[in-house]
């Protein structure tokens, strides 16, 4: 082989495999992306029936009913909509009425949204950015972070 | 006073920055020795009056001084010592001195051991470096200066994150901090070979060892962090593909890809403008990684305080070196001569394929960390990209990478053929394949990908002996002569065979993990059994007590497995009131085969807990198999070629010193 095709057959391989993973990225980019829904959004779009959403918004005070053993039911409201979630497993540390809350899963037909997940927060005082966003647009913003220290929001955090 | 002390002396040393950055430039531009020679004294000042900075800071911590700001926010007086140590990088403005310590420090290093360095590549590197330094110190001073005053004082501190007192999470930043900044020697060293127009194999042979030193210490540091996030958020799972863990994977694949690339341009001479632009993305991707985790653009318990104008200064910064640094290899790269004529099959390719399978899962990874990111800044869509998307790209673009692995060493330079390499790899081959049938019959009701994986982990690891095997002539000589040979094996021979089998032992346990992890919930009160992979764990009892600065209430676990009596697990609820803020300590039993992970859960009325337990199998060997790469790192850097830069033949190796 002559130099020249040495080269050509490297930048070959080279663009197959970055061919390739481009279309993988793409592929993956369509088939697994989860979008944030506020119960408004949900009552206003509607959601596919079987498609993994997240559901973000503060759990409603005196919602939480646990029933049979990790068998878990709470209300998620921007004070505009709200929409009640099922889950079954183990709640975060910090999870709480009156606190923000983003859980991922797929609305039921009934309307009754079955979550598989409901994420952990790291401080006590923290909003999820998608929440609190929606607070906004639901015109239910009370406000954070305006008086509060560094001390007070240090840490803040949503790890999965 | 000794606030100020810190104060002045970072003032001091943004001084010296600026001088290290200008005069050695000018004087390697004019060729002129007076000027250059300026750099060394700089570099080492530079780094004193940091360190100086960074011990007063520390003072101020560990003495609690609430008037200093950063105290004040971040530290409390109740706080066990080692965490008001560790507390000092627990913050921003601390972990940004750090960050420059560490900077200062690698720069101080070349400063003292460089001195077999070509005098203008010396002097290049040293401006490069203090331009670093000079803006992440003007960062610090005028965004986020650690030494602020309070008045009046508070009485009592803000407290660090529980969250965040933990011995394996107190020493993560310092690893991960000495790998994203150990890249900057490389960067420097890539952007002076751009200016003086020229690589050669010295130049690799230089590189090389502080790619290698960064590169193990970052390898460290993810694992820590990783197996930090195992035991104590409770979720039992050891990556979560979260975009600050992305942050970090980026820097580390790009720096796997330049510490291979660097091997052909020292050995080769060929490879040289790609292993330059290598360098410059790795250290890109760590100041990426800095801005993402410390701008507050993502939200986790890394982003300490979320602040626009920070992010901004950073992302401008971030622009600057990386735009910088792109120009001038656009202008500069065309002059770099290639060299080394390398046939389709030789290990020249084989390097390369690895470069661009690495490039490749880089991209995934960024897109996949960005993309939503810059979703929400353009359309306000907010998405998230979680671990489906990264099991359908990184995964397929990195398998066939580490099919390769066992071929690469194998093959010779320049020219190979294939057939010789796969004789030597049949063992490896045959073994794997057996495994892979083993498993396949005994897993009773395992995913379809668990013996393909298996066979996989141990064709990495046997497959990297081979390379030795083949060295020593294993079965084609006496045994006696087999040994004499292995005693004389080169140490990088044996570094890159242990990093290699350590991705196998790491491989194993990540799919051991993902296909066989059992969990069971349930609510228990004392007394009350639950089953788990022929565990039988029995609740006998919860306690309260307090610690230096929780409360905790402790529950005792009996596990008994086939009635006898294996382990006493305790897993805690802790609550800090400082923060306000409750945290979960896990129960762990290994068997080094096997996790068994006890998680104390919410209490359910008056008597009762939710219990989580996992059986998570092949769990240890993840970690295990970083260390082992971080120890074949270690060999490779202790060889004695890389001593040859240091005036002192038997002095320790320099980046060995410096890491």
């Amino acid at each position: 082989m002559t130099r020249k095709q040495r080269r050509a057959s490297l930048i070959g391989a080279g663009l197959v495999i970055l061919g390739l993973a481009a279309a993988l990225v793409l592929t993956a980019l369509q088939d697994n992306i989860v979008f944030f829904y506020s119960p408004s959004d949900i009552a206003e779009r509607g959601a596919e029936p079987g498609e993994r959403l997240r559901l973000g918004g503060l759990v409603a005070e005196d919602s939480v009913v646990r029933g049979e053993g990790t068998d878990v039911r709470f209300d998620v409201t921007d004070f505009a909509e709200t929409i009640t979630v099922t889950y079954d497993g183990q709640l975060p540390d910090l999870f709480r009425e009156g606190q923000g809350v983003v859980t991922e899963g797929v609305l039921r037909p009934d309307g009754i949204f079955a979550a598989d997940t409901v994420l952990a927060k790291h401080d006590e005082n923290y909003m999820p950015p998608e929440v609190s966003d929606a607070l906004k647009r639901s015109g239910n913003w009370q406000g954070e972070g305006a008086t509060k220290s560094h001390a007070e929001t240090y840490g803040e955090g949503s790890y999965p | 006073m000794i606030a100020e002390t810190g104060h002045f002396a970072l003032v001091l040393a943004l001084a010296v920055a600026l001088a290290q950055v200008i005069l050695p430039q000018i004087g390697a531009y004019r060729r002129d020795a007076r000027l250059m020679t300026v750099g060394e004294p700089a570099a080492l000042a530079q780094f004193l009056l940091v360190l100086l900075a960074f011990g007063a800071l520390t003072v101020s911590f560990v003495t609690s001084d609430f008037s200093v700001y950063a105290v004040a926010q971040h530290s409390h007086s109740a706080k066990p010592l080692l965490y008001k140590i560790t507390g000092v990088w627990g913050n921003h403005e601390g972990s940004m001195l750090l960050w420059i310590l560490i900077l200062t420090g690698f720069g101080a290093a070349v400063a003292a051991f460089g001195r077999q360095l070509p005098a203008t590549l010396r002097a290049r590197v040293l401006s490069v470096q203090a331009l670093i330094g000079l803006a992440f110190i003007g960062f610090i001073l005028f965004t986020s200066n650690p030494f602020t005053r309070l008045d009046p004082a508070p009485i009592e501190g803000g407290g660090l994150n529980p969250l965040l007192q933990d011995p394996a999470l107190a020493f993560h930043p310092p690893f991960l901090y000495a790998g994203y900044v150990g890249f900057s020697m490389a960067f420097s060293f890539a952007i002076a070979a751009l200016l003086e127009g020229k690589v050669d194999p010295g130049w690799a042979r230089w590189v090389r060892p502080w790619t290698l030193a960064a590169w193990a210490s970052l390898t460290l540091g993810i694992s820590m962090g990783s197996w930090w996030a195992y035991y104590e958020l409770g979720w039992g799972g050891w990556w979560f593909w979260d975009p600050v863990e992305n942050a970090s994977l980026m820097p580390w694949l790009v720096g796997t890809a330049l510490l291979h690339s660097a091997i052909v341009v020292e050995k080769r001479g060929a490879l040289k403008s790609w292993t330059v632009l290598l360098a410059i993305f790795a250290f890109s991707l760590s100041l990426v990684g800095t801005f993402l985790v410390r701008s507050g653009v993502l939200t986790s318990v890394h982003a300490f305080a979320v602040d626009p104008e920070r992010g901004l200064v950073i992302l401008g910064i971030l622009a600057f070196f990386i735009g910088g640094a792109l120009s001038l290899y656009a202008w500069r790269a065309p002059s770099l001569k290639g060299g080394g004529l390398f046939a389709p099959v030789s290990r020249e390719s084989a390097l390369v394929m690895n470069n661009l399978f690495l490039a490749a899962a880089t991209v995934s990874v960024f897109i996949g960390t960005l993309y939503p990111l810059a979703l929400d800044a353009l359309t306000g869509e907010k998405i998230s990209v979680g671990p489906p998307f990264f099991n359908a790209t990184f995964v397929p673009i990195v398998l066939p990478l580490l099919l390769l692995v066992p071929l690469g060493p194998l093959l010779a330079w320049k020219r190979s053929d294939i057939y010789p390499v796969m004789q030597r790899l049949f063992f490896a081959a045959g073994a794997a394949f057996v495994l892979g049938l083993v498993v396949a019959a005994f897993q009773e009701d395992g995913p379809w990908f668990a013996p393909l994986g298996m066979a996989l982990a141990l064709w990495l690891f046997l497959g990297a002996f081979a390379d030795i095997a083949y060295r020593i002539r294993l079965g084609r000589t006496p045994m006696q002569d087999a040994l004499r040979r292995l005693k004389h094996l080169p140490r990088p021979v044996w570094g890159s065979t242990l990093a290699h089998a350590g991705v196998g032992i790491m491989v194993a346990g990540i799919v051991g993990i993902t296909a066989w992890r059992a969990e069971t919930v349930a609510v228990m009160k004392d007394g009350d059994t639950l089953s788990i992979g022929g565990y039988d764990i029995t609740l006998m009892q919860v306690g309260a007590y307090d610690g230096p600065n929780f409360r905790s209430e402790k529950g005792e676990f009996l596990v008994v497995r086939g009635k006898r009596e294996v382990a006493r697990l305790h897993a805690e609820k802790r609550f800090y009131p400082v923060q306000a803020m409750p945290t979960s300590e896990v129960g762990i039993y290994t068997t080094g085969f096997a996790d068994l992970y006890v998680v104390l859960g919410d209490r359910r009325g008056e008597e009762a807990w939710t219990v989580r337990a996992y059986i998570n199998p092949m769990a240890p060997w993840i970690w295990f198999g970083t260390g082992v790469m971080v120890l074949g790192g270690l060999i490779s850097l202790s060889d004695r070629r890389y001593r040859l830069g240091v005036p002192f033949a038997r002095r320790k190796a320099p980046s060995g010193a410096a890491a």
